[in-house]
């Protein structure tokens, strides 16, 4: 089976759950479990709400664009901004790193252990864009990540 | 084709709370992410200064979704209420939840009882 969406919007808060459902609508027939669909759609929530919050801090007026894809058993997501972008990519991955005291700083960790891989490519500047891949019929994931 | 809407997917936040002698119970009905953190945050707040001698527990049966943004709230409000040496309980944790509470660490943090099905009414 071959599907594969492209979604793009404005980097407003109400979209957060646009984005995750409409993935997680993508990805159900290849397999995943509702368990499974409920990770994807945390990873989601995470890299679009982490485009709003860091790639636009805040602003409402830059966009967002969610690609994701299936082929045979497994789930491609990228989320990509075009906002401030990351100075130092491995610190922002680290646990509990967080520039808002508010939020907690697992954004990334979360993005790690619900998917089977994450890629982020950024330059300060220029934006942000994180690639997660996930493949249905596969046992349960690591939950080492802390 | 699966259905990947939860119970209360998409509907607006809503927030009630009820007071007994010693405790505050918040019950929160809809998904705890960016969109809705600020205003559960203001809420959650004024809720906690009001009633200031009491401990707080969080009914979220009728969530079905947190992330970090929601999370972020819960743990921003545990950490105003141990310094102030009151308690922040969880209960009706559905297992979605729950996995995510669990990664974050805060089940070891606070109390979490998890959603019980109610038995149907024969």
């Amino acid at each position: 089976m071959i599907n594969r969406m492209i979604l793009r919007f404005l980097s407003v808060a109400d979209n957060v759950g646009l984005a995750r459902v409409a993935v997680a609508q993508l990805a159900a027939p290849i397999g995943f479990s509702l368990s499974d669909l409920e990770e994807i759609k945390v990873a989601v929530s995470e890299a679009v709400s982490n485009a709003i919050i860091h790639g636009y801090q805040g602003r409402a007026d830059g966009w967002v664009e969610v690609v994701a894809s299936v082929v045979d058993d497994e789930l491609t997501v990228s989320v990509e901004d075009w906002g401030v972008g990351i100075a130092d990519i491995a610190k922002a991955r680290e646990p509990a790193y967080s520039t808002d005291p508010e939020r907690m700083g697992l954004g990334f960790v979360f993005m790690e252990s619900f998917m089977h891989s994450l890629v982020v490519e950024s330059a300060p500047g220029r934006g942000t864009r994180v690639e997660m891949r996930r493949k249905a019929h596969v046992g349960a994931l690591s939950r080492d990540v802390q | 084709m699966m259905e990947v809407m939860q119970r209360g997917e998409g509907e607006p936040m809503t927030i009630v709370h009820a007071v007994f002698s010693e405790r505050l119970l918040v019950a929160i009905k809809g998904e705890l992410d960016l969109k809705v953190a600020g205003e559960l945050r203001k809420t959650l707040d004024q809720l906690i200064d009001r009633y200031p001698d009491r401990d707080v527990t969080l009914d979220l049966s009728e969530v079905p979704f947190v992330d970090s943004s929601g999370l972020g709230v819960i743990l921003g409000r545990y950490k105003r209420l141990s310094a102030a040496g009151r308690a922040l309980q969880l209960t009706g944790v559905r297992p979605p939840v729950r996995a995510v509470l669990d990664l974050a660490g805060i089940s070891q943090l606070l109390s979490v009882q998890d959603y019980v099905p109610k038995s149907p009414v024969r």
